[in-house]
């Protein structure tokens, strides 16, 4: 139902908004950190954008910045994170660890924050330059603008229209919906997921 | 380079060392794991040696060789600004793969032991806290042995491609990888 | 009734008696049932320098014990070296440390060279090469570590002054390596390319720069009484302590141990360079403070002189079974061709052996222990991570202060997640 709504002149405004006043939590890993931390500076300016507000709680932000690597002790905290957030919330891969894994391919890396969350925009580099950060920021802007983010699509038409309809479903599952059981975690040969 | 070093132990410690030498201007001493304490412990309080330092204690997986594990310590004399490396080869066998630790001597070896211990599996009898440090607690194996796959993910969280259940991230998640193949 | 004015530190500090309905209220208090709670920090928080856990066991806000967890940035650095050559561990080496990565790089070139026994023949122009661009990223290193720091406490402004500083050099790294942060410059034998033409007098532009905005920071903050009470005396680290840990770097030398691989075995061209060790005393938080920023000075007065000194030449050891050949011959003669092809497929081929070859990175000594099979491929290739046995400290440091002393404890000692965790 949801992928097919009309987008109203309400939905249009409410959107510009959202996309000009994203509240970031920076899930800082790794390297790239030291690149995030050149788009917040004064050269690179990320609050043109209206993105220069990190806030460290996941209940209050809406863009998940996945900064750097996730290692595979790293994916439960990172799920976790994500689950804690309100809709509607957007992600943004930021490097190509995040990305894809770079090119760490080994026993330890998940290739990829896209196997734990939805990734909305993925900005690869190693790491990438704040242009390019900044170039994946206004792709996300349209993605928002356009009512395109992942999140969007399922939740449909505005906010209070959501919290209506799915205030039945427990944001987490603790136990059965995030970890896997211990049979399912050893794989028999080794491949990679 | 120092070869007085060598020379010292070899006055004093000579039936705790297999052989000695060097390579590369590393000075280098084999010991043997009963007598390892011992040696270590002479290292550290001989006035002439004054190896006050524990730099870094690792583990090379000779896979092919028996003895398999060559424990290594690298140890500095901030006094006398020479160094030392002491190896102690050990067997495969859980029962034979162990040395006793230098937690007493160093605290440095504290973590430096968990991680030998969580990476490569060689135990050390008398740690107080041995446990996993840098892998997580349900992993299985010691990722660092040469048999172990270097792409042997055990991953902890939900995948696309794992069992799905009822969990609306998870099918977000897939939704999102269809509409990445299909734009 | 006239009030005295009340010495605040020694109230604080607990050396005024209460006044008498206060000394009753802390009696009550003392009796009064408590519970020490589990509280969790971490791995993913604010604090800028590394991902970590911290699970503390505290009593109102003090910290009765702590469990300092890493490995959530462990990416298998030693499980990829094993199966990449010589050549294609420079990028892994880069993510080790990385707020200076050049530093890296030329630790891990120069544990190579030691196997190869090449250690003389590294042209001159080359070691001035790998000191320059090294001593920049140890400037970037503590530039970032101190701002870092100051964030956590709220000093907002420091930081970006500090990040606008950290462009400047980034700039100059960038010119000369084509990166800004994962630079890949060193080679075994030498550095990759030579340094752009302007480099000396740009990069005497930025010094002045950077000189300006470091200093700068230093006067918001030095005489800032909310930086003075929450850095001095807080996460005390005894001398004996520190060497029974084996902590090197500005966390030793804050505690008074003149230990710094520059000068206790010079390596590279540094014993042509006139430059001091900072030493502190008192092993607190203000302490590595001072001696990052004193160390950040001593790190441009070797630059200078280095600018001055540089001499011409080539810039790689001249031997085509360790450098790769020039592109020029490589699409244009046979051997060339050939040589590259060897390079890139079986990699350097090291005579079998092994070493530990130690510099003096960001965070203290970073040390290679490097094991070769005598094939292209290192058989073992690791990494002695200066701050991994400073983050061991972390947990005596922390266990009888505050919960907010955590925080900037844990960003003195400047642990990055790529060099703890590998």
């Amino acid at each position: 139902m949801a992928e097919n709504f009309v987008p109203t002149v309400l939905q249009d405004a409410i959107n510009w908004a959202q996309k000009y006043s994203l509240f970031t939590y920076p899930f800082a890993t790794a390297c790239c950190a030291m690149e995030f931390m050149a788009t917040m500076g004064g050269r690179y300016d990320i609050a043109r954008f209206g993105a220069e507000f990190p806030r460290f709680s996941p209940r209050q932000a809406d863009l998940l910045i996945v900064i750097g690597t996730i290692t595979e002790r790293q994916a439960p905290v990172l799920r976790r994170v994500y689950d804690q957030m309100i809709d509607p919330k957007w992600v943004m891969a930021f490097g190509v660890c995040a990305s894809t894994g770079g090119f760490y391919q080994n026993y330890t890396v998940t290739p990829g924050a896209d196997q734990v969350i939805p990734v909305d925009v993925y900005v690869p580099g190693c790491p990438p330059r704040p242009e390019q950060v900044l170039d994946g920021l206004m792709a996300l802007q349209r993605r928002i603008q356009d009512h395109r983010g992942h999140v969007q699509r399922e939740i449909g038409a505005t906010a209070t229209v959501t919290l209506r309809d799915r205030r039945h479903l427990p944001i987490l599952q603790d136990g059965t919906s995030m970890t896997l059981e211990p049979h399912e975690r050893m794989p028999k040969d080794g491949r990679v997921r | 380079m120092a070869r007085h070093v060598l020379e010292r132990l070899d006055a004093t410690m000579r039936h705790a060392i297999v052989e000695s030498g060097s390579h590369v201007g590393d000075e280098i001493v084999v010991a043997r794991r009963e007598h390892l304490l011992e040696l270590l412990e002479h290292v550290r309080d001989d006035p002439a040696l004054d190896f006050k330092m524990l730099t870094d204690l690792t583990v090379v997986d000779y896979l092919g060789q028996v003895p398999r594990f060559e424990v290594v310590y690298q140890l500095y004399s901030l006094g006398h600004k020479h160094r030392l490396r002491v190896k102690v080869r050990v067997d495969e066998e859980p029962a034979e793969c162990w040395v006793p630790s230098a937690t007493g001597l160093w605290k440095a070896a504290n973590w430096a032991e968990r991680e030998a211990w969580d990476l490569y599996g060689v135990r050390f009898e008398g740690h107080p806290d041995l446990r996993r440090i840098l892998m997580y607690d349900e992993f299985v194996g010691f990722p660092l042995r040469k048999d172990y796959p270097q792409n042997g993910r055990q991953p902890l969280v939900r995948r696309p491609d794992a069992p799905s259940t009822d969990d609306q991230t998870t099918r977000l998640l897939e939704r999102s990888h269809d509409r990445r193949i299909s734009g | 009734m006239t009030v005295e004015p009340v010495d605040l530190r020694r109230r604080q500090a607990g050396e005024l008696p209460l006044s008498p309905s206060l000394q009753a209220f802390a009696d009550e208090a003392e009796r009064l049932p408590t519970e020490e709670v589990i509280v969790n920090m971490g791995p993913s928080h604010p604090a800028m320098h590394g991902t970590v856990r911290v699970v503390l066991r505290i009593d109102g806000e003090t910290i009765r014990d702590a469990d300092v967890q890493i490995g959530y940035l462990h990416r298998g650095f030693e499980k990829e070296c094993e199966n990449a050559t010589y050549h294609q561990i420079f990028p892994y080496v880069d993510r080790l440390n990385y707020v200076s990565p050049m530093l890296n790089n030329v630790g891990f070139a120069m544990a190579v060279e030691k196997l190869l026994g090449i250690g003389e023949r590294i042209p001159q122009r080359a070691e001035y090469i790998r000191v320059i661009v090294g001593e920049l990223a140890r400037v970037c290193d503590h530039v970032t570590c101190v701002v870092a720091s100051l964030a956590e406490l709220g000093g907002f402004t420091a930081f970006f002054y500090g990040i606008r500083a950290r462009e400047h050099l980034w700039e100059l790294l960038e010119d000369v390596s084509g990166a800004r942060l994962t630079h890949s410059y060193c080679r075994v034998g030498g550095v990759a390319w030579d340094l752009t033409a302007d480099f000396i007098p740009k990069c005497r532009r930025k010094i002045a720069e950077v000189r300006k905005l470091v200093t700068d920071v230093r006067r918001l903050v030095e005489r800032n009484r909310i930086f003075l009470d929450r850095m001095e005396g807080v996460g005390v680290l005894s001398a004996e302590d520190a060497i029974s840990y084996g902590i090197t770097g500005p966390c030793l030398r804050a505690c008074g141990v003149a230990y710094d691989v520059r000068k206790d075995k010079t390596y590279s061209v540094y014993d042509h360079f006139d430059f001091d060790v900072p030493i502190a005393d008192g092993g607190d938080n203000l302490a590595r403070y001072l001696v990052r920023i004193e160390e950040i000075e001593q790190s441009f007065r070797i630059v200078e002189q280095a600018l001055v000194q540089i001499p011409p030449g080539p810039v790689i050891v001249d031997d085509p079974t360790i450098a790769l050949p020039a592109k020029r011959e490589v699409y244009n003669s046979i051997e060339g061709m050939i040589a590259h092809f060897k390079h890139i497929v079986d990699g350097l081929v090291v005579p079998p052996g092994e070493a530990y070859s130690f510099t003096e990175a960001g965070n203290g000594e970073l040390g290679f222990y490097i094991v070769s099979d005598g094939t292209g491929r290192p058989y073992k290739c690791r990494c002695r991570p200066p701050c991994f046995y400073t983050t061991a400290a972390l947990r005596q440091m922390i266990v009888g202060a505050n919960i907010a002393d955590v925080v900037p404890i844990f960003g003195s000692i400047n642990m990055i997640g790529g060099e703890c965790d590998r």
